[in-house]
């Protein structure tokens, strides 16, 4: 399991407007293509130099692409990172001012502390 | 040498820009109050006539990631540009660009290295709501040359409580040390009981009411003794997931030194989470 590649897909799509919108429109197909273009890219390196070992496991792949904001939550995924994107994706779709996010915290209403461990 | 002119610690709230500038028909309920709040506030730098302005806060994940997460930073250039898209997506939050003052950073990275903090620096920084805020709030003008220090409250292992206690102490010397006739205020900005992300996010108030209620007054009375024997890295989950930036207060708190009160404290409770906003002036209370 990698907490910290989970958390490398939603800080790399969070900050590019173009990704966020294709995460929303085609989750399947973004995560796949960013698993074998952008998982193993050391930021800030320049592109010939990459790492090698870098996946997800299958939970976490399904996880993002099923939008499971709850799964990445209990994955420890950095719940920072996931509200910020999700936000980004799904605000949009409420009406009323933090409909989403007052959603969003009754879905993890049956979590109690400690909260998943998040350190990666 | 230098004058301390300020110490000023508050939160952080990056809806504060919009709710502020917002036309009347969109303001929310609560925007006249906050921006009475903040403006009485903002009386309190501007009476210290600061020349400089150290800014302490914390990188949400914008410049700073986890292939290569710094404890503590400290920005070392000629200017800062700052905020970043996600902030102007969800908050509203316009581009900056602030000046630096390199010589400030030189001295607090060569004398916090001596003190024996190892500090990262950056010779090239964009900076993100926890230093922009207290801008927008304190000095809008955005007219003071800025040193950048960032802490990690965010990532995994984090530096103990006592360590931003610490830091703050070493910044006091620092500035108190400098020689420089320029008068100094220090500006840090963190969180009383917050959760982003998690079941307690976006209530009526703060997660833990009564964590706030402790800390307003670990904060205003300069207790740091009381505030070390009850905060621990573990014992931060329980006020709301995100309340470990508490530590910067913490760190302020360590510059304002033990014992010392608050000569300005305010607070104002908002949907989701507490405003608090405390200014020292060690050097008196300026006329």
């Amino acid at each position: 399991m990698s907490k910290y590649l989970l958390n490398k897909f939603l800080f790399t799509v969070d900050r590019d407007p173009d990704l966020v919108e294709r995460y929303r429109a085609a989750p399947h197909e973004t995560v796949a293509w960013w698993e074998s273009t952008i998982a193993n890219e050391i930021l800030n390196c320049h592109g010939g130099e990459a790492s090698t070992w870098l996946s997800f496991d299958p939970v976490e792949r399904e996880a993002l692409t099923s939008h499971d904001y709850v799964r990445l939550f209990e994955l420890g995924a950095h719940p920072f990172l996931t509200l910020t994107l999700f936000i980004a994706m799904f605000e949009r779709d409420y009406e009323e001012p933090l409909a989403f996010q007052k959603e969003y915290a009754a879905r993890l209403s049956h979590f109690s502390l400690p909260y998943p461990d998040i350190a990666t | 040498m230098a004058t301390l002119a300020a110490v000023i610690a508050s939160t952080h709230h990056p809806f504060y820009y919009k709710a502020s500038t917002a036309p009347p028909e969109e303001r929310p309920p609560f925007a006249d109050e906050w921006v009475a709040k903040i403006t009485a506030f903002r009386e309190t730098l501007t009476r210290a006539r600061a020349d400089v302005l150290v800014m302490v806060g914390s990188d949400h994940f914008h410049q700073l990631w986890l292939d290569n997460m710094p404890q503590f930073l400290v920005g070392k250039a000629p200017f800062y540009d700052a905020n970043w898209y996600n902030e102007e997506r969800e908050f509203g939050l316009p581009r900056m660009l602030l000046r630096g003052h390199e010589e400030l950073s030189s001295h607090i990275l060569r004398g916090g290295l001596d003190e024996g903090f190892d500090l990262a620096f950056s010779n090239e920084l964009r900076i993100d709501h926890s230093i922009t805020c207290p801008i927008i709030t304190l000095r809008p003008e955005a007219d003071l040359p800025i040193v950048p220090i960032y802490t990690n409250i965010f990532a995994p292992p984090l530096p103990r409580p006592a360590r931003f206690v610490e830091l703050g102490h070493a910044i006091r010397r620092l500035i108190d040390t400098w020689p420089s006739d320029l008068r100094v205020a220090v500006i840090g900005t963190g969180h009383l009981s917050l959760e982003l992300g998690g079941p307690r996010q976006f209530g009526p108030h703060g997660p833990d009411p009564e964590f706030d209620r402790k800390a307003v007054e670990w904060i205003a009375s300069g207790d740091i003794e009381r505030a070390l024997a009850e905060v621990t890295l573990d014992s931060l989950w329980t006020p709301g997931n995100a309340t470990h930036g508490f530590m910067d207060f913490m760190l302020m708190m360590g510059v304002a030194g033990e014992g010392a009160k608050a000569d300005y404290a305010d607070s104002l409770d908002l949907f989701h989470t507490m405003e608090a906003y405390f200014t020292w002036y060690p050097n008196g209370v300026p006329a």
